[in-house]
Parts: structure tokens; sequence; C-alpha cells
């Protein structure tokens, strides 16, 4: 039947089409429908730069415009991935300038980024706009400086928490004078000084700063010069909030804060001395996101800020506010949906605030839209879980970390099982669960029958035996990532469920008990995984097959093994019993 | 909820053993009793590392109880000079793990560390009904108390924070009188090289309340690269001797020397403990022979400090 469109009909109905989910189902209807969306596709959202190499993205995909690229596996973050391991975003970043000449937007995080690639993207992107670098490291101030200098229609630059080297704060005086363009800049993570005035013209001259984060250097003293020159501000980042006590300062930075009608988010409040927090009070009204993560003061000022912001909608605050200001905050707060509570003292081994499971009962009772929790504690019990689950059943991130992993509950010293069983029998929505305490494998089997739209899942510290993975991996029907630490997990639950983890992006496995010999036998079963195994006592076949591997990454690739890895790092396959480069 | 049952699907039984379906021939039968070969260990392949073994194994980073043996020879290797020797310095035993040995039950052969992997034994496994002995959880948290916040943070990433949190917490100032940046609270990611090593591994140094810790602990984290310098020519089942590994680092002249805040570079242990860990940015293990020069400076320096 040719009842079909014309191409360029087609194309257009396409570019309504932004979500990847939707374009990828389309391109399975016919092949003229794959080419047709192919040829349209503007944006690529790569969540493991392994599974895909940079060659297959562009010869499936040669118009793009925008690219998103993950890297380390997430306990990169807690240490837990030696340096070295990988994750070099430079062959990417080669690739595309070759192909993507009119590329606009790299987005990375967890990625290794040298100054050797900021200049090639300096250079090879006539059209660059964005770029945000989460949690990346690699690269110096120098690297910054290049993408200052020559990146003519910069929008976004966005630092995010990367590690960069601090060499000194001259990059931003690199932005040369005719750069307007400016809508977002976040330098948070840099510790050294930049120049004030390079800084102040800057903000001066591009009008359409939406974004400001500042670093810790910047002054408080000055901070209204820059809020001056940007009323328009809807996020701010200030850097260090103290300054001498001094009545002008204070009445500036007051008469400052009230002209930026439009603030919706503030952050940064390093080093807050409590007497300048007032200034801001004439902003609360409109804030919905709050970082206070960072602010080192009690409970009574967090409760005087805090209670002012009735639109608030984020917090993320020390464990200072203790269960009273959590009470405070679910009493004027009602449309908080996210929550972290971040630990003040994580290595103490006495509880120096009096932070319990209460304050997050209060919140859950008092907080009708509370989804999103990311809370530190260091105790807790079945019974304030439960009751969390039924005041909530509409939560789709619940984050758990108590200070001790294998806390039991405190009132009973039972295992957490049926606490964080109620939490996904409840909360049908559930995408992302993190847990800690005394758990055995009664609450994966709680998890594998309930949590069935749970993506994400953090284990450390818990289940008795491999049944306990067996009931994630033959349950969970939505499991994109699994992550394990320390837990007795070995070869069968994991060989019984290798097919499942073709459906999924990833699964890390570290101090737990999976033998080398079960590692080499899914490498050579499953070839559509790459089955890394880090060990840095060195070979893994120097020791008996039986002998549990340090650690174990897999993850599904249609790149095939890598050859970018370090000496510690081993993939298994088909090939030989151990293959590395 | 009832009671997980027994299932085949995964060949799982009360006996819990290996040889069953699913595994293949290609895997040995995993002795799941037999813990000493299966646990983690710090040691060379397959030796018994007689200085290092204890009762209950140990996992990786972890120090044995009362295993002063062998901390004396590491220090020499990396401190140059008769001068700077520590094994006279060392005193008492270096326990720093977290001692939660005693009262594991027999069977469950629980490690040393909390935080090691459990139930390696099949009757483990099902039914679970009973919860894991309330005893190791007790005992856990009268031993904390007299564990000073240092051992705390000695299981690698945990609590899981990022590192820009830990380290801005470390550096927050102790204005606040509520709010002390305790020693023990602190925390500090530096990064350690080894000349001639592949890659270069990152360090908490608040996680040490000594040199001998550190150098303990580094020794035991780049033995390995000096193990593959000298073990590629061996064949796999070939084992190198405790004694040979420190004769080859002895041999060497491994000196350890840091970068301070002023970005020198500087021999490690002539300053207090706490001077340094206030003033390193970064660790690296050089050869004796480069290390030369460093040491007259060190001396300079620290009187211009004061």
């Amino acid at each position: 039947m040719a009842y079909s469109f014309p191409e360029e009909v087609l194309e257009h109905v396409f570019s309504f089409l932004s979500s990847d989910k939707d374009r990828n189902a389309v391109s399975l209807v016919c092949k003229s429908w794959y080419e047709i969306e192919r040829w349209s596709r503007r944006r690529i959202f790569i969540g493991n730069c392994y599974a895909v190499s940079p060659e297959i993205m562009i010869r499936r995909f040669p118009e793009v415009r925008a690219v998103e690229i993950k890297g380390k596996p997430h306990f990169a973050d807690f240490n837990l991935v030696p340096e070295g391991w990988g994750a070099y975003v430079r062959p990417w970043i080669r690739a595309m300038s070759a192909a993507y000449p009119f590329l606009e937007e790299i987005k990375l995080k967890r990625m290794v980024v040298t100054d050797e690639c900021l200049e090639l993207i300096a250079r090879s992107f006539k059209n660059f706009e964005v770029l945000v670098l989460s949690s990346c490291d690699g690269f110096t101030t120098a690297g910054l400086a290049s993408i200052a200098a020559n990146c003519r229609n910069l929008r976004e630059l966005d630092l995010g928490e990367s590690e960069v080297e601090d060499l000194s704060g001259h990059w931003l005086s690199h932005f040369p004078d005719n750069c307007t363009s400016l809508v977002s800049l976040n330098m948070s993570c840099l510790g050294s000084e930049v120049s004030f005035s390079a800084l102040e013209r800057l903000v001066a001259r591009c009008p359409n700063l939406r974004t400001l984060r500042l670093n810790r250097a910047v002054p408080l003293e000055k901070l209204s010069n820059l809020l001056h020159h940007a009323p328009q501000l809807v996020e701010l980042g200030t850097g260090a909030y103290s300054a001498e006590i001094r009545s002008d300062i204070f009445s500036s930075l007051a008469e400052a804060f009230s002209v930026c009608k439009q603030l919706k988010g503030l952050s940064g409040l390093w080093d807050v001395v409590p007497a300048y927090l007032p200034a801001v009070y004439s902003v609360c009204s409109g804030i919905t996101s709050l970082n206070l993560s960072y602010a080192t003061i009690q409970s009574p000022d967090l409760v005087k800020l805090v209670s002012q912001c009735q639109n608030l909608q984020r917090l993320w605050v020390l464990d200072y506010i203790e269960d009273t200001g959590l009470e405070a905050l679910a009493a004027s707060c009602k449309d908080l949906e996210e929550l972290r509570v971040f630990p003040s003292d994580p290595f103490g081994a006495e509880p120096n605030v009096s932070l319990t499971e209460q304050g997050l009962v209060s919140v859950s009772e008092g907080c009708p839209r509370l989804q999103s929790v990311l809370y530190f504690c260091r105790q807790m019990s079945n019974a304030a879980l439960i009751t969390i689950a039924r005041n909530r059943p509409k939560m789709i991130r619940f984050r758990l970390c108590i200070i001790d992993p294998q806390a039991p509950d405190h009132l009973t010293h039972e295992p957490l099982d049926t606490g964080f069983g109620a939490i996904v029998e409840n909360c049908k929505e559930l995408r992302r669960l993190s847990m800690t305490g005394l758990l055995t494998d009664r609450v994966f089997e709680y998890i594998g029958t309930h949590a069935k739209k749970l993506e994400m899942l953090s284990i450390a510290f818990a289940g008795n035996s491999d049944l306990g993975l067996h009931h994630v991996l033959s349950g969970c029907e939505s499991l994109r990532k699994l992550e394990i630490r320390d837990c007795p997990f070995g070869d069968e639950a994991l060989l019984a469920n290798a097919a499942k983890l073709e459906t999924m992006r990833s699964l890390w496995m570290s101090s737990c008990s999976v033998t080398f010999g079960a590692c080499k036998l899914l490498g050579r079963r499953m070839p559509s995984l790459n089955v890394e195994v880090m060990d840095e006592r060195g070979p893994p076949d120097s020791r008996p097959e039986s002998c549990p591997v340090e650690k174990l990454y897999v993850y599904r690739t249609v790149a095939g093994r890598r050859v970018d890895m370090t000496g510690f790092v081993w993939t298994m396959d088909e090939d030989a019993a151990t293959a590395r480069l | 909820m009832s009671v997980p049952q027994e299932h085949d699907y995964i060949g799982l039984s009360e006996e819990n053993k290996a040889s069953d379906k699913i595994l293949s021939s290609e895997i040995e039968t995993k002795n799941v009793l037999n813990l000493k070969e299966t646990e983690l260990r710090l040691g060379l392949p397959g030796s018994e590392s007689p200085e290092r073994k204890s009762g209950n194994g140990v996992s990786l980073f972890w120090k044995d109880e009362g295993n002063n043996g062998f901390s004396q020879s590491p220090l020499k290797n990396f401190v140059s000079g008769a001068k700077r020797d520590f094994s006279d310095a060392i005193k008492g035993s270096g326990k720093w793990a977290l001692s939660i040995n005693g009262g594991s039950e027999g069977d469950l052969e629980k490690n040393d560390g909390l935080f090691s992997p459990r139930g390696y034994k099949g009757n483990n496994t099902l039914p679970e009904k009973e919860i894991p002995p309330v005893k190791p959880v007790e005992e856990k948290k009268i031993e904390s108390g007299n564990n000073t916040p240092a051992n705390k943070a000695q299981v690698v990433g945990w609590p899981p924070i990022r590192s820009f949190r830990k380290n801005t917490l470390a550096t927050n100032s102790p204005k606040n009188s509520d709010v002390t940046a305790k020693s023990g609270s602190r925390c500090l990611y530096v990064k350690v090289s080894m000349d001639g090593a592949p890659y270069l591994r990152k360090i908490d140094l608040k996680t040490y309340r000594s040199y001998m810790e550190l150098s303990s602990a580094l020794e035991k984290m780049f033995s390995c690269f000096t193990i593959g310098q000298y073990g590629e020519g061996f064949a796999g089942k070939e084992r190198l001797s405790e004694s040979h590994i420190m004769d080859l680092l002895h041999g060497s002249e491994y000196v350890l020397t840091y970068e301070d805040k002023d970005g020198d570079w500087m021999l490690v242990g002539d300053v207090p403990w706490e001077m340094f860990t206030d003033s390193c940015k970064r660790l690296r293990i050089m050869k004796g022979s480069d290390a030369i020069g460093l040491a007259p400076r060190t001396m300079q320096k620290c009187k211009s400090q004061k």
C-alpha cells in the first residue's frame, strides 16, 4: 500500500518527538521510518560510554547537535573505582570534531576530560553553546581558559562537582569583551579566586544570565555588586557567606537581594554567618530550591530561614537541622518534593546532633508532595519506615544511609526487612532505592515481589545468600542499574540470571563472593556483555578460580570489549580466559 | 510474609553445594565451606603470608590484630637514611582495625571487620527466619566507643559521601563553637603516585593516625606493582615469598615524599603527624636516588614556618 506520507511530512512530525524512547520506537516501525528518524535525531543520550562506540553513534546519527555521555559507575563517587579505570572522553571528542562540526552541546558525567579535549572542543565546534561537566576530572583551569576564549556563543558553562586542577583564577578573564551570551555559569567547585572585576564585567554584559554559581572565594562584601548587575537571576550560588559584621555590608546585601524578584534557587552558602541570613529574607517567598548543605549553622537559624520559604520544593541541608527543624519544615513547606539531609560529622563515633528517624517521619507526614529523599542518620526503625511508606505512597526516590551500615531497628533490634518491605510494597512508583541497616534475604524477597518499577538499586552490607540477589534479578522487571558492595552474593544467582543482565545497563559488585571462575563463564556465555574484573592484587588467573574477585562490573554493549583498560582491569570473554591489553 | 521456601530453580538446597546443574564443569567445585581459599586477602597469590594471616582472615586495607611483626620493615623502604628510621618510633600494637572479631559465632566465621562479606557458608541461606545474631552487633556497639573517630572512616567509600562534600566539610572553618572540626571527623583525599607504577591511587589521610599506619597501608597498596615488575617472568604458580618482596622494596630504596601547601616536595616524616596532614597535598613514592637534596630543606622550612 502506498499510502505513505512524503518524507518531509514525516520528518516534520518526528521533530515533535523529543523523548528517546519515542524516537527509538519510531525507528522500529519500518526501514524508511528508521532512516528518516536517524537523520532527524538531534540529541543523543549515552548512559554508559562503553555500551556503544563513537563510530557507531556517528554512523547511525549523522546530524546530532547535542550529546550527553556518562562514564564511570556510580560507586566511583565514593572512591571505589580506582584511578585510571577509564571513561576517557577523548575518543568521543575526536570523532565528533570531525563528524559533527555543528555540535552545540556536550554534557558529561563521571568522565575523564583533559585540557586537550577542552581545547579540541573550543577549536572544533563553531556553534558550541553548552558544556556541562558533572563529577568529571582530569582537566585544569587552563582548559577552561580555552573554552572561555574561543566559544563565541557560549551559553552554559557548568562545572558541577568536578575535580579540577586549579592552577589559577585567571581563566575567567579569558572571556572576550564581546561575549554576551552567557545564560548559566557554575564555577562553584573551583578553589582559586578569580579576578573580581573580570567577573563583574562579565556578569554585567550578559543580559540573559539566569544561573550564576560562584565559588567560595568570592567574598560576601562584593556579592551585592554582582546582584545589581544581574537582578534577573533565577538561580544564585553565593560564595562564602561570611564577613565582618557590619551594617553597611548588610544593608547593601539586603537591598541587592530585594531587587532579585525572579530568584528561585539559592545555593553556595559556605561558612554562613547567621547574622547575614536575614539579608535574603526578601526573596524567600519565591524560593523553590535551597541548598544549605554546606551551611554549618544550627537548627534555630536554619528554621528561621526555611520557614520563610513557603514555596520550597527542594531542600538540601545538613543534619544540624535536627528533628525539631524538620518538624518546622514539615509545618511550613507544604510543597516540598525533595529532601536531602547530609551528615555534618559522618566519621564521628557518637552522634553530634539530635537527628533521628523521627525527623523524616515528620516530613513524610507534613509534606504531601514528598517524593524524593536522601537521608543520612544514625538510627532507624521498622515502625518509622512503615509510617513513611504509608504516608507517602507516591515516593519515587528513597535513599537511606545509616552511618553504621548494619544497624538494626534500634527499638526492636530486628533487621529492617519489614520497614523496607513496606516501602516497596506501598510505593508502587518507586524508581530508585538505596538501603542500609541490618538486612537479610527477606528484604530482597519483598523487593523482588513488589518493586516492579524500580530502576536503580544500591545495596551495601546486606543479605545472607545468593537467594537475595536472585530475588532482585528475577523479580525487578524494570531494573536498569544494580550496585552492590560487601554482600555475600556469589556465583549461583549471577549465573542463573545471566540473561537478565542484558536487559540492564550495568551491574556492579565489589567485595562480594563472586569467583573468578564464574566471571569467566559469564563472559564466555554472554557475548553481548562486557564482564570486567578489577583486581589490584594482580591478574586473576594467578589465583585459584574459586577465589572471589575484588570488583566486578558487567554491562551490556554493542561495542565489544574496550581497549583502553589499565593494568588492573580484565575483560572475561570468549577469546581468552582473561584478555587484557 | 511467608518464610522463604527452598526453591530449586537455582539449585539451592539446605546444603548449598556448588556442584549443581547450573554451573558448568568449568567451574571447580567450589568448596563453600573453605573460607580460607575464598576470602579476600592481601597476601601474595597463594602465599600463606604468615605475618599477615590472622585467624579470621582479613580484607583489603585492614590490618590484623597484633600484627606488628612486619610493620617494622616497610618503613625503612619509605624513609631513606638512618636519620628517619621509624622502626624505633613504633610502639604498641598497630591496632587500627575495628575490633569486632571477638564473639562472632564460629559457624558464621565473621571476619574481624564488621564490613566483610558474611554468609559464605551454605547453611546460612534458607530458611532465613532467624535474624543474624544480635551479639556481634551489640559487641560492635560496645567496642565502637573505644574506637576513635579515625577508625570508623576506614571502610573504603563509607559512608557514601562524595569527595567534594567530604573535602568541603573538612575545610569548613571552625567558627561556630558548637561545630568543631574534630581531627577525626575530617577527611582528606590525596593522590599517591609511585615512580614506575602504571596508575596512581587516592587515599584518605584522615584514616591514619600515624606515619606507621600510613606507611604500612601504602606498602600494601603498592606492593602489587613491585610484584608486577618482577613477577611477569614467573610461571603462574610460582610464589614469591614475603621476605623476597621486602628485599625488592628495600633494594630499590623507595622513599616517601609529599607536596605541601606551598608546592614544595618534602620527605615524609620530619614534622609532627598533625602538621603533616594539614599541609600534605599529594604523595609520591620516589626512588631514593631522586630524593637526595630534599632533606636539608625540610628542617629549614619548618624553622621558618614557626
